[in-house]
């Protein structure tokens, strides 16, 4: 045992030294000599108040990066930099700039590093970050109602339907479910992979995305089967409730970051389009409770795990939210839905059987599931 | 004088109102004074008082450069004539003579940000060249640079001296001699011709190269060729200023980050040009912006008699308060504060993205 522990020890104390002998004598400076710094920043977030732009910058490079001067709309300008002008690396950095923008029009920004680098980002339709007051809260938690709770609950009416439906119809529905979550799923890796795109390269934000949502997914299905079963019933309608909560929650700040940054006037269509939407999760958390008896309390409790999450996003959201956690958002959201499409598939294999698992009933419900989800999100 | 000059009525708004005015002005835009801090201080610290559109322009850089680590500094710039060595030739001739080196030259083009140039002589623009017409003029031009470079005069000389790649281009670590008579008189410019052209000259690689006219040659405007002779008594009252427009394109891009007068963007806004009124202004201004087509010239509050090139002793544009100079045009601008009240006077390119980008000065004309 203790002659093993050496072994571990060793390659570690190997490493330390070529790390140590890399940082002392620096071999590899040659190889750098006269080559320009290599720079790479981000504008992770921006916050209007009127006569302030703020951003936050995250910046990176092969040395600091300093964050010279700053154009607004091609004109140099007065600014602040907190910390102070000399950047670390993956430094974030705060930039105010007081600047009189102009409600509802585009301002363009370009940040100039020390070696005259330029780092453009582009305001396209200004309007002030909600200042998170009562009122605002308020509105901003009747959306995420509206976005959430709201139509999770009337797909939930539904569930006197489903009873004593024969086999295929269930089938069918548990299929539809399926599908359902295959678009949600679809969706998610699409804006958590954008959100990754956005993050600055040494944060590896599409691995990281990735990377939770298998983390996220195994977690899961691992708690899911922790009794040794897999999920049924209500334990399986409460494992979909919350992935579409977390689903739902990265969608709030979707809704949120588009009411911040000058969506506002497709407000109302936005939330129709989205409550539309979202009625067919709460029919999808309803399949597998057709054989139970839940009561009003626990229909309750599903609709709030499902919805509610939508209401922390959307206020969330408002508040330039930098993509790197956007990407962390979407990747724990991607992995809870397909652990439920793993186990609702897996409850639809074991009551088809495997010679009925891709019937006509299955693939219809699959694809009709799919189509739903895909005609509903025209409307947002 | 012999132009005319437009000016203000004195203005009717006594001293102290005005100052009222800025005070309270200044108090509305309190939110952003602890952010113009930087700037600020580098006013108090170059001495100059404060004034009410300096501290509340928030069309500014942060910080401040530092001329002395760069090499030169706009304001030396301004008033620096270099008259080379004048000697007298085998056949009795005048025959003027500059020794001028280009070299790699990083410098801070504007606070905080570093620009790999090149420079003739250490300082960009490069000196400015005087000389008087008829002169034989001689320039020894070293190459100290890792590239080839060369020094292409605006003037009329042979092929052989036209300093483009084939004659007169010098390779690294090489020389070359110019040789050529001062002619035409006027306002003239030299730049290295090596190619890339583009990259050539907007990395600082020009200078002014201004002919004065011989007052024995034009008789009939003897007083006013008199006054551009350099140091001759009817010039010495001229307040004359070496104006060079240019640009930097810091990330290489072919569009400039930088634009200014003499390399350093706001240089004459934070700290003004001191005019004094009394006296005539001559303004020698070149057009050595690269990628953008034309640049400009406005004062505020004044008119100026312009000659294209400075070939001419009549101006060729009269009672102008803004003039037009394509990629290497330039000419001569005389004006006069004489009837104005003092205070600070901006002129900028009319250009606003230029002006903004840092093409604004000031006059403070006391």
């Amino acid at each position: 045992m203790g002659a093993g522990r050496i072994w571990l020890a060793l390659p570690a104390a190997v490493l330390v030294l070529i790390v140590a002998l890399l940082l002392i004598w620096r071999p590899l400076d040659g190889l750098s000599q006269g080559a320009p710094p290599v720079e790479e920043a981000a504008i992770e977030g921006v916050r209007l108040s009127p006569g302030l732009i703020s951003l936050d910058v995250r910046t990176d490079g092969s040395e600091p990066v300093a964050i010279a001067q700053v154009q607004v709309d091609t004109a140099y300008r007065l600014f602040s930099a907190t910390p102070a002008l000399s950047g670390a690396r993956l430094n974030l950095t705060r930039i105010d700039i007081p600047y009189p923008w102009i409600d509802g029009e585009a301002h363009h920004i370009a940040l100039l590093t020390s070696t005259g680098a330029v780092i453009d980002h582009s305001i396209a339709v200004a309007t002030a970050t909600p200042v998170l007051t009562g009122a605002s809260l308020g509105l901003l938690a009747a959306v995420g109602l509206l976005l959430g709770a709201v139509p999770v609950a009337t797909g939930l009416l539904a569930w006197p339907a489903m009873h004593s439906l024969p086999r295929s119809t269930m089938n069918f529905l548990l299929a539809l479910t399926i599908g359902l979550l295959a678009f949600l799923l679809i969706d998610t890796i699409g804006e958590g992979l954008e959100a990754a795109a956005e993050t600055i390269g040494r944060l590896r934000g599409t691995a990281l995305f990735w990377g939770l949502l298998a983390v996220t997914a195994m977690a899961l299905l691992a708690a899911g089967r922790a009794k040794g079963a897999s999920p049924e019933g209500l334990r399986l309608a409460v494992f979909i409730a919350l992935g579409i909560g977390l689903h739902n929650f990265g969608e709030g700040l979707a809704v949120g970051a588009a009411l911040a940054t000058g969506s506002a006037a497709l407000a109302t269509f936005l939330v129709i389009g989205f409550t539309i939407h979202n009625v067919t999760e709460g029919i999808g958390i309803a399949v597998p409770l057709a054989e139970e008896k839940p009561g009003l309390a626990q229909f309750a409790g599903l609709a709030a795990l499902a919805g509610l999450p939508a209401i922390a996003g959307t206020i969330l959201g408002t508040q330039a939210i930098s993509p790197l956690w956007n990407a962390v958002c979407f990747g724990v959201a991607a992995g809870a839905i397909l652990q439920v499409i793993i186990e609702v598939g897996a409850l639809l294999l074991r009551r088809s059987g495997p010679q009925h698992w891709l019937s006509p009933p299955v693939a219809a419900g699959v694809s009709a599931g799919l189509a739903i989800m895909y005609g509903t999100a025209l409307l947002v | 004088m012999e132009f005319e000059t437009k000016h203000l009525k004195p203005a009717s708004v006594p001293e102290a109102s005005g100052r009222r005015t800025f005070l309270r002005r200044a108090a509305a835009a309190g939110a952003l004074l602890p952010l113009a801090g930087a700037a600020a201080s580098a006013q108090d610290t170059a001495g100059h008082s404060s004034h009410g559109s300096r501290d509340q322009y928030g069309n500014r850089l942060v910080g401040e450069v530092n001329h002395a680590a760069n090499g030169f500094d706009p304001h030396s710039i301004l008033r620096d004539f270099d008259a080379g060595t004048l000697s007298t030739g085998d056949n009795g001739r005048a025959v003027r003579e500059w020794t001028i080196t280009a070299a790699d030259h990083e410098f801070e083009v504007a606070p905080g940000i570093k620009f790999a140039g090149w420079s003739y002589n250490g300082r960009i623009p490069g000196p400015t060249l005087r000389c008087t017409e008829g002169e034989r003029l001689r320039i020894r031009f070293i190459n100290a640079s890792t590239h080839p470079h060369s020094m292409h005069f605006h003037g009329i000389h042979s092929a052989r001296m036209d300093g483009v790649p084939g004659a007169g281009l010098a390779e690294p670590g090489a020389e070359f001699v110019y040789e050529f008579d001062a002619k035409p008189f006027g306002c003239h410019h030299y730049h290295c011709h090596a190619i890339p052209l583009k990259r050539h000259i907007h990395k600082g690689l020009y200078g002014m190269f201004i002919v004065d006219p011989d007052p024995t040659r034009h008789p009939e405007a003897r007083e006013r060729a008199a006054s551009r002779l350099f140091r001759s008594p009817e010039n010495a009252n001229w307040q004359e200023l070496v104006m060079m427009m240019n640009a930097f394109d810091t990330n290489f891009d072919d569009e400039n980050e930088f634009y200014a007068v003499n390399s350093i963007p706001f240089a004459y806004f934070d700290k003004p040009i001191r005019i004094e009124r009394a006296r005539p202004i001559r303004i020698y201004l070149v057009n050595m912006t690269e990628f953008d087509p034309i640049n400009s010239l406005h004062v505020h509050a004044n008119f100026f008699d312009f000659y294209d090139h400075g070939t001419t002793l009549t101006p060729t544009h009269r009672t102008i308060d803004t003039v037009m100079l394509c990629q290497a045009q330039r000419g001569i601008i005389e004006m006069s504060f004489a009837e104005h009240e003092p205070g600070i006077y901006m002129f900028h390119a009319h250009q606003s993205e230029f002006a903004e980008l840092g093409w604004m000065s000031h006059f403070e004309v006391v």
